[in-house]
């Protein structure tokens, strides 16, 4: 019992360490989205390229990818490169969410960069952002068939992620029903 | 044309005209204790972040709205998680976090009173010792 007694600093310790370890090699800025299993948030939006009404029911019947940009973030511009290579890819569906940001300078970006995306989405207020719980731009949610939000990516694309943990899951997705 | 300026200067007032003490007090208290995720040690009242300034119009819209805090606490975790509030929910996700303190203050208390009872018995052991010392030496010097 006094060994034990001896030990249990040293194991406090121990525990401590472990602990306090694993909370650095988080990324506090990887907070877990709500939406995660739930339906896509409802919304109405414009496309960029003209006038024309989009809803939720566009991410019906295929597996999706949704990422939010917008020409002033630098992180983008990082990331942009990865999403034109996958949009090359057979069967890849990617939608943009423009947020807040002004149509010309959207369009620039696409003219100058290319433009990886089937339809983009201007949410010029980012109020269709906030029912996302859109915080860091950019951000990419993975969309099932159903409609339903299977992943987010908060933070810009990167090769290691895309082959290691989206690639696998979109193939998951689309054997699913 | 002055006319016009002057209706353009009361119109910030006019649209304030619903807008009770109370609920600036209640719009003041919300934002304090939501978290601005983009800066993340601050509250969206404190954050000049874009996202912060477009949550305090959405609190001020909803509160405008007569939704209740309630109501508006949940509008917020249903897009950000328990994340965006300062005062964590008790739940039993948040058992550990709620209850940790005082189930480390207990085994604390519960060390010390271990260690002290161990120390008292001890001592008593010692003086018992001692007391034995004393009278084997006393018998020797008597025996010699």
């Amino acid at each position: 019992m006094k060994r034990l007694m001896l030990a249990l600093p040293l194991l406090v310790v121990v525990v401590l360490i472990v602990a306090l370890g694993r909370g650095l090699s988080l990324d506090p800025r990887e907070v877990e989205s709500p939406l995660i299993g739930k339906p896509a948030p409802s919304f109405t939006l414009p496309l960029l390229s003209g006038d024309q009404l989009v809803n939720q029911d566009l991410f019906l019947g295929k597996v999706s990818l949704f990422n939010v940009w917008a020409s002033w973030c630098v992180a983008c511009r990082a990331e942009h490169p990865i999403l034109n290579a996958l949009s090359e890819q057979p069967g890849m569906h990617i939608y943009g969410l423009n947020y807040k940001d002004e149509i010309v300078d959207a369009k620039r970006w696409l003219a100058e960069r290319g433009n990886p995306y089937q339809a983009t989405l201007r949410d010029y207020k980012g109020l269709v952002g906030i029912d996302w719980g859109v915080y860091g731009v950019p951000e990419t949610f993975v969309v099932d068939k159903h409609g339903v939000i299977r992943a987010k990516r908060i933070g810009p694309l990167t090769w290691e992620y895309v082959n290691q943990e989206l690639l696998p899951l979109l193939e998951r997705l689309k054997a699913e029903a | 044309m002055r006319l016009i300026a002057l209706l353009l200067l009361l119109l910030p007032a006019l649209a304030q005209a619903d807008w009770s003490e109370q609920d600036e007090r209640r719009w003041r208290a919300l934002n304090d204790e939501l978290r601005c995720l983009v800066c993340q040690n601050q509250s969206i009242a404190e954050s000049s972040a874009p996202l912060a300034e477009d949550l305090r119009t959405q609190t001020r819209d909803m509160i405008e709205a007569g939704q209740s805090d309630r109501q508006i606490r949940e509008y917020m975790t249903d897009r950000y998680g328990d994340f965006v509030l300062y005062r964590p929910p008790f739940k039993p996700t948040t058992w550990l976090l709620w209850l940790g303190p005082l189930l480390m203050l207990m085994l604390g208390a519960g060390l010390v009173w271990r260690m002290r009872r161990g120390e008292s018995q001890d001592e008593a052991q010692s003086a018992e010792q001692t007391h034995a010392d004393v009278e084997r030496l006393l018998k020797d010097i008597n025996n010699e």
